[in-house]
């Protein structure tokens, strides 16, 4: 047990290491200390690479749990088409300043929980996953109709700026972003990680889960609301990042299984390795231009996740 | 030990949002610990609205109920886990599970927030599986077992709550009659020798007639007859309940009932 978190911990360093080292800049050993490019763009945009791998992948896992299917994904939930509106509206307007576009995106991101978290809400106060899983498809769809209409009615150069920024990047990474960040994650970090015996009781089924003394009814609320936010600002400094939150927590699963208390911690230092070694891809193998991370997890993640499933499936 | 009142039910309604009529009109129940009280009816006939308003998840429209003499309502989810196992009527695992995980599970109503379970929580674990006699079970993946032995690990895990009161809820529906009659003779042990009180709904009113000590029938959310399986399982009254012409026969002391084939046309 103690070796597979070791082994983990080594991993995480030698991901935010190699982000360090590789870049399209050519940067030697010797110079790593002093090199403006390594302190103020390499080292915080690692960090916050693993910061939001690391939120997305245990997003994941507890909504994993919530929904009771594995196949959900934090941006399955709407959000993902909350955020693009949001963003894709800033740029249609005009919106100026380096906070206008992340901040545009929360805000859209934040109408969009709220809006799923209403119509998830059956009979005004029970959170039926069910629904929840349907209401959040609706409202990503909607959103992105009007995304896709707003896009269209504008000019191209505007048009690529909006579409690379939903495929998701990381370029706007700096120590004010991770900052905000790092002051902001913790807190719906510790809500999901409280709720980790919780949410193994409910992968039994609700009704069994309030049986065996869980409060299913604000679990379902804390887990929904604290994963929503951390995908948010997730969402908001990186854009869309899919399959860290769906893939992650299946890895993790096959290596610490399935209890909540191990998943979620491992979760998070693996969505963040993921992330930060995605991320060191995007930027160095077509330098110098810079591939959207998006694209980088789609590539790896989509046929690991096929050959996993297939293993699956067979056992 | 003496006979302390666990469970109260009092001339209890209930009724869900928009339905014609209550599901349950004026049942009082009452239980206490070394009693094993089967309920038993028709479907549709209120018994799973009884557990619920039994377990505090639906509120009675009128009537009290009462767990060790506090509302059913008061008691925190966590709290109640401590003093009542359920074995519910269905629950499925989203993800793949070992025995002892699942039994394990049973504690998380005596751990703190945050702690990992101690020795005692893992006695508890193995003292539960050695009485449902699935010791020899513990380290199987649930998906490999046979309906009757999910059942009794399913049991186990109410067991490790190390509860005072045991709901089942159909706990023999689909299984065969050697696993019935274990399951049975397993409930109405566990309730002789750890003075255990337990609730048993049930389609096996010949079972129910054996292994309980009361039998309380229900008849659309009324209780059509209340007590020892003498007295509530009558011809006229059973035939009345289940709308099948029946006889009753006496086997060892208690009446069993024998479905009458109906003449053909």
């Amino acid at each position: 047990m103690a070796l597979r978190w070791l082994a983990l911990a080594g991993l995480a360093l030698a991901a935010l290491g190699l982000a360090v080292v590789l870049g399209p800049a050519h940067v030697s050993l010797a110079d790593l200390w002093t090199s403006e490019i390594v302190r103020n763009l390499r080292v915080p945009r690692a960090l916050l690479g693993f910061v939001v791998g690391g939120s997305l992948a245990v997003a994941g896992a507890g909504l994993q749990a919530l929904v009771r299917n594995p196949l959900a994904d934090p941006f399955l939930l709407g959000l993902s088409g909350g955020a693009g509106l949001g963003a894709v509206g800033a740029i249609a307007l005009h919106v100026g300043g380096p906070w206008a576009l992340p901040l545009a995106a929360f805000a859209g991101a934040l109408a969009a929980m709220a809006l799923v978290f209403r119509l998830g809400l059956v009979g005004g106060a029970e959170l039926d996953p069910r629904v929840l899983l349907l209401s959040g498809v609706a409202v990503g769809a909607f959103a992105g109709a009007v995304t896709t209409a707003i896009v269209s009615l504008s000019e191209a150069a505007q048009l690529r700026n909006a579409f690379l920024w939903l495929w998701g990047g990381l370029s706007g990474a700096s120590w004010d972003t991770l900052l905000v960040l790092c002051i902001y994650v913790p807190v719906p970090l510790l809500v999901l990680f409280a709720a980790a015996r919780p949410l193994d009781l409910l992968a039994l089924g609700e009704e069994p889960a309030r049986y065996l003394g869980a409060d299913v009814t604000h679990v379902k609320r804390r887990v929904y609301l604290a994963a929503s936010l951390l995908t948010a600002a997730a969402v908001a400094v990186s854009g869309v990042i899919g399959f860290v939150g769906l893939m992650v927590p299946h890895l993790c699963r096959g290596v610490w299984g399935h209890q909540h208390r191990l998943l979620l911690p491992a979760s998070f230092l693996g969505g963040g390795v993921l992330l930060v070694l995605a991320d060191t891809a995007a930027r160095v193998a077509v330098a110098p231009h810079e591939l959207p991370v998006g694209i980088v997890t789609a590539l790896i993640g989509v046929p690991l996740f096929a050959v996993l499933l297939r293993r699956w499936a067979t056992t | 030990m003496g006979h302390d009142l666990i469970l109260a039910l009092r001339e209890v309604s209930a009724r869900y949002p928009a339905a014609p009529r209550d599901a349950l009109a004026g049942v009082s129940l009452a239980v206490r610990n070394g009693e094993f009280v089967a309920v038993i009816g028709p479907n549709g006939s209120g018994k799973t609205t009884l557990l619920r308003v039994a377990l505090g998840l639906l509120p009675p429209a009128a009537g009290t109920v009462e767990i060790l003499g506090r509302p059913a309502g008061a008691w925190a989810r966590r709290e109640l886990a401590r003093v009542v196992g359920v074995v519910a009527q269905r629950e499925d695992n989203l993800f793949p599970q070992r025995v002892r995980e699942t039994v394990l599970l049973g504690r998380y109503p005596h751990l703190s927030l945050w702690g990992a379970e101690r020795p005692e929580d893992h006695a508890a674990v193995a003292r539960a599986l050695e009485r449902c006699d699935a010791a020899a079970l513990a380290d199987r993946w649930i998906w490999t077992l046979s309906g009757g032995e999910y059942q009794r690990v399913r049991l186990a895990r109410a067991l490790a709550q190390e509860p005072r009161l045991l709901v089942l809820d159909e706990p023999t529906a689909s299984l065969d009659v050697r696993h019935e009659m274990e399951l049975f003779e397993l409930v109405r042990g566990l309730v002789n020798r750890h003075a255990l009180a337990a609730i048993m709904i049930t389609h096996h009113v010949n079972l129910a007639a054996r292994f309980a000590d009361r039998v309380l029938l229900l008849d659309a959310g009324r209780a059509a007859a209340h007590g020892p399986a003498v007295e509530v399982l009558t011809r006229e009254t059973v035939e009345r309940v289940f709308a099948w012409p029946v006889a009753i026969e006496p086997f060892q002391g208690a009446p069993q009932m024998i479905p009458l084939r109906r003449p053909q046309p």
